[in-house]
């Protein structure tokens, strides 16, 4: 961990700082890789940057930091991203 | 060296503007307008070169203090009562950033009623803040304290904002003569301003987000720490300068005149000064009586207290009320105390709303504790 050189509310940018905000969702949104032109209107809008981008312009969602907004779904042209209830998770 | 024979305002201008700092924002306010005026003539003139900003408000003042010395500036602002208490929220926020911002507050009273003068209501409210407090009890000790207290703010054992007070009018607007060193000297004492942390695009940082408990227990922690660092700091910052300019005002406490005094008194800013010429007054006629002028209140002189309280009975002198208990310095003097000495204190309130305290006053207040007349805690020259 990197040290701070004062003892503040100060923090240096890093994958997750917060923790695997996933575990917030409720709706978890499925992409249909075939009905995908790959126009990445989902990778624009995402608010959490949890689309990731592929090297090919495919996208993959990043379920560690999607909180389940369904802001994709919505704007997906060719309806190619559907919002599932996630499972209640098993005790 | 030359010697400058103007108003407290003016001297803690002089200083603050020799210190140089990057950004220097202010917002005027009676008894402090006249400092921040001088400012801008130091401005208008070219002799301050860094960035003067006029904001809408104090509270305003304090956020761009704390945001330039975010951004790794060398900071000075000032202030006056109702100014200072519109700053309340972010002298919260300069302290737990770690903002090592410089700031002269103008003792004045808190209204209503509406009144110009003199106590210390305004800074004793804000002693819970975390910004380090001075007072001080005369222009040449303004001058050096505004030097030394930028040198301590910044200090890397410390990185806390510091309050320098002096009294409205008595202080802000009497002239007196005070020696200003050459620059160089100033230069070379405070060297470059080496910020501890910063926004900085090249080493990106978040600031102010969101903390748990875990972290901000240690945050709170960690001030205490630097408040207890600089208690440990200020005689050592204090002695430095006076190698320098020639001048010591006293560490934490002025002591004067208390080898063998078997009564001590406790008085800040200018009934500090004044409480000189009533011990004068006082052993000239035999009593065996010292002045411990308290130059800093937080952090706190506990062990200095401790050992005066061993030595002598004390007396106190507030020009502040905290409503509902007594003097706060008087609390905090007892406080100290408590386990360690069976020393007597007795507790005046004098001079709020700038009712003058003369020295014959103090002496008044004096015998008649050390007569063991007073009660614990006495409102003194009240005219029913």
């Amino acid at each position: 961990m990197k040290k701070y050189p004062v003892e503040t509310s100060l923090s240096y940018p890093k994958l997750g700082a917060m923790g695997k905000t996933g575990s917030w969702r409720v709706f978890k949104p499925i992409l249909d890789k075939k009905k995908c032109v790959k126009c990445l209107r989902c990778w624009i809008f995402c608010p959490e940057g949890s689309i990731r981008r592929e090297k090919d312009d495919s996208v993959n969602i990043d379920y560690d930091f999607c909180k389940g907004c369904g802001v994709c779904a919505n704007e997906c042209n060719v309806k190619a991203i559907i919002m599932e209830r996630e499972e209640a998770k098993k005790k | 060296m030359t010697v400058m024979m103007d108003t407290g305002n003016r001297i803690a201008a002089k200083a603050a503007v020799m210190a140089k700092p990057e950004v220097v924002a202010a917002y005027p306010i009676t008894p402090q307008t006249t400092l921040v005026e001088a400012i801008a003539e130091y401005v208008a003139r070219g002799e301050y070169t860094g960035e003067y900003i006029c904001v809408e408000s104090e509270h305003s003042a304090m956020c761009a203090c704390i945001g330039a010395s975010a951004a790794g500036s060398r900071t000075f602002t000032a202030t006056s009562s109702h100014g200072l208490l519109l700053m309340h929220e972010m002298l919260h926020w300069a302290a737990l950033a770690r903002l090592p911002v410089v700031m002269c507050n103008i003792n004045r009273v808190i209204g209503p009623g509406w009144n110009i003068w003199v106590d210390e209501n305004d800074s004793i409210s804000q002693r819970d803040t975390g910004w380090i407090q001075f007072y001080c009890s005369s222009n040449q000790e303004i001058f050096d304290t505004v030097i030394q207290a930028f040198k301590l703010a910044e200090h890397e054992k410390v990185v806390l904002p510091v309050m320098v007070n002096l009294n409205a009018f008595i202080l802000s607007h009497t002239s007196m003569p005070a020696e200003i060193p050459d620059q160089h000297v100033v230069d070379e004492y405070l060297g470059k301003y080496v910020p501890k942390w910063k926004l900085d695009i090249d080493n990106p940082t978040t600031f102010g987000n969101i903390i748990g408990p875990v972290h901000y227990y240690k945050v709170r922690r960690a001030m205490q720490d630097a408040q207890l660092n600089a208690k440990k700091l200020i005689p050592q910052i204090a002695k430095e300068w006076s190698k320098l300019s020639g001048y010591f005002h006293g560490d934490l406490l002025e002591y004067y005149k208390c080898d063998g005094a078997e009564h001590i008194l406790l008085s800040m800013g200018a009934i500090g000064a004044e409480s000189k010429i009533a011990i004068d007054e006082l052993q000239k006629a035999g009593q065996k009586i010292g002045l411990a002028r308290v130059r800093v209140i937080r952090p706190f002189p506990t062990e200095e207290i401790i050992k005066l309280g061993k030595q002598a009975d004390l007396v106190v002198i507030d020009r502040n009320i905290s409503v509902g208990l007594e003097g706060a310095l008087f609390t905090e003097v007892k406080a100290a105390l408590y386990g360690e000495s069976d020393a007597k204190a007795t507790g005046f309130i004098a001079g709020l709303g700038g009712k003058d305290v003369t020295y014959k006053d103090i002496e008044t207040m004096c015998r008649k504790s050390m007569k063991g007349k007073a009660k614990e805690q006495e409102w003194y020259g009240v005219e029913e």
